[in-house]
């Protein structure tokens, strides 16, 4: 291909490429070697979630809100669970409150460590990766012992939760704790010692810390071009009001934070470490009392009819905020409408500045540097009666979605 | 470059491996032909990992527990429960179901239960489909 004449090629990576887990699409300017320009088109994998929820009741769509992602699904049940509870002003009894903290712990660790290794994967550093499966395994065991499943728990309702810790679960936290602090060291040397990781990771996919304020990035993206961001500190919920989160931020172990890849590595790899201590400490507080507000289903059905409001919650997933927002009526059972702001939007804006003048050999490892969750994203695509989807322009999707909010304002 | 890593993937090669080859160790050439084998005991299948504790499986029915209170149709998120109006009994979609156990949990007799059966798949759609005892 020619190089410095000022002519580019166009590259599509995606929808479905080997370095993606999930599909989108990476159209990428290219001159030579170097990326130009990109643009990113997702839409391959909208369900239509939203609007499924109009026809459920809030209990159901408990379930509804686990299946957006398969890695954050108690997070997202969490925020909507929160946004639910903030609309019916339900309370939640302080040991519930514990256990959920537990719980979005262990799921920030297990997606953290499979995203760890699965961005050794994307350059080729197998054994890596096999390492970190094989240390996922144990925080994997650890939610199957709790819950009875391994992702999908299905343990979280409005007003509480819904399986306690035993002590038989107590004791497979603590010694999980254990065995991290032992093993995962070897996978963090391994990686951050080799010179050739260091290479791959080192100054690719940068963004400033102007950069990740305009552009609105949010969880450890933001953290690692060196923003304090982080919802567990600055609006505290659940039981991280009772302990003290700083957020982790590369300058406070490297002097500056450079915003690239490798920073975002660390950053993750430092709130593995994070999550134990914060795991260990719920443990050691874990108050007694009922884990439910309303154990009983069908009164707890009985008292959402009567709710009748907006509520919001934002949390901290393993990859940003996560926002849900919803609209109780009264009198009627299902939840009028219901919105999420899943944290990969956020950051997906910062793609294209992160791709500016890197190699195409390194655009899957910048697509995974987000920890991208593309089904979580997915919540607008238009298509018209012949059934051909189009693209909507930004003023055509303001004036729809105001529509839409006038529509549902007059129900 | 010389690591701790190193050394545990070396143990590797030394151990068992960690996967339990169920149901049997490599994929037959006619599936079929070896259920048959199994049958006559020719064969003997690797025993599944066991479930853990709390595990949700299929579900399993109590019919003449049941009295038809409809609360179990109105918490299903998967729609997989239906109601049957003559008999004011119900019948389980077990393809749909998401394991929820929001169900068993509703239930005012206790006559839903979550078995530890997870082995669901099959070509008859009947089969998917739980009616209760009788």
């Amino acid at each position: 291909m020619a190089i410095g004449e000022g002519k580019t090629y166009t590259i599509p990576i995606g929808p479905v490429h080997v370095g993606l887990k999930e599909p989108i699409t990476a159209w990428l300017q290219v001159d030579g070697e170097r990326i130009v320009d990109v643009r990113i088109r997702p839409g391959a994998i909208h369900r239509g979630i939203e609007y499924m929820a109009r026809e459920r009741n809030p209990i159901q769509v408990i379930y509804l809100a686990e299946r957006i992602c398969g890695i954050c699904s108690f997070a997202h049940i969490i925020s909507f669970v929160r946004a639910v509870e903030d609309a019916a002003s339900i309370p939640v009894p302080p040991r519930a409150k514990y256990i959920r903290t537990i719980l979005l712990e262990l799921e920030r660790i297990h997606s953290h460590i499979l995203w760890a290794g699965v961005a050794c994967y994307t350059f080729g550093y197998d054994s890596a990766f096999n390492l970190g499966m094989l240390l996922r395994e144990k925080v994997m065991d650890v939610l199957e012992a709790m819950t009875g499943n391994r992702v999908n728990y299905g343990v979280g309702t409005i007003g509480g939760v819904r399986r306690d810790i035993t002590p038989q679960v107590a004791g497979a936290i603590e010694e999980m704790v254990e065995y991290y602090k032992r093993e995962f060291s070897y996978f963090y040397n391994a990686v951050t010692e080799d010179p050739i990781v260091k290479a791959r990771m080192r100054n690719v996919g940068v963004l400033s810390e102007k950069d990740a304020v305009r552009y609105c990035a949010v969880g450890p993206t933001a953290r690692a071009s060196g923003l304090r961001v982080d919802l567990r500190w600055s609006s505290p919920y659940e039981a991280y009001e009772d302990l003290n989160v700083e957020p982790i931020v590369p300058q406070d172990y490297f002097g500056n934070a450079q915003g690239d890849v490798f920073d975002r590595f660390f950053v993750r790899v430092m709130e593995v470490y994070q999550s134990l201590e914060i795991i260990e400490q719920c443990m050691d507080g874990l108050p007694e009392g009922p884990i439910m507000h309303e154990p009983k289903p069908a009164k707890l059905l009985n008292l959402l009819k009567t709710a009748d409001g907006v509520g919001q919650s934002s949390i901290e997933a393993p990859r940003g905020d996560d926002t849900h927002v919803i609209k109780l009526t009264q009198a009627q059972e299902n939840v009028t409408w219901w919105k999420v702001r899943a944290p990969t939007y956020a950051n997906a804006m910062s793609w294209p500045i992160m791709f500016k003048d890197q190699e195409i050999a390194d655009a899957p490892l910048i697509i995974n540097s987000i920890d991208p969750c593309i089904s979580c994203m997915e919540r607008m695509l238009i298509v018209n009666e012949k059934g051909s989807s189009t693209v909507a322009t930004k003023e055509e999707l303001i004036r729809i979605c105001r529509d839409k909010t006038r529509r549902l304002m007059h129900r | 470059m010389i690591n701790k890593m190193l050394f545990i993937n070396i143990k590797q090669f030394f151990k068992k491996p960690f996967t339990n080859l169920f149901p049997l160790a490599h994929i037959p050439d006619h599936l079929l032909a070896v259920l048959k084998r199994v049958k006559s005991g020719e064969v003997e299948l690797n025993p599944p990992v066991p479930t853990p504790e709390g595990f949700r499986g299929r579900i399993a029915y109590d019919k003449d527990k049941c009295i038809g209170c409809r609360l179990c149709v109105r918490v299903c998120p998967a729609n997989a429960i239906s109601y049957i109006t003559e008999e004011k009994k119900i019948k389980v979609h077990v393809d749909r179901c998401c394991f929820c156990a929001q169900c068993t949990e509703i239930c005012p007799v206790q006559c839903l239960s979550m078995s530890n059966e997870f082995l669901l798949a099959s070509y008859n759609r009947k089969e998917q489909v739980v009616v209760g005892n009788n």
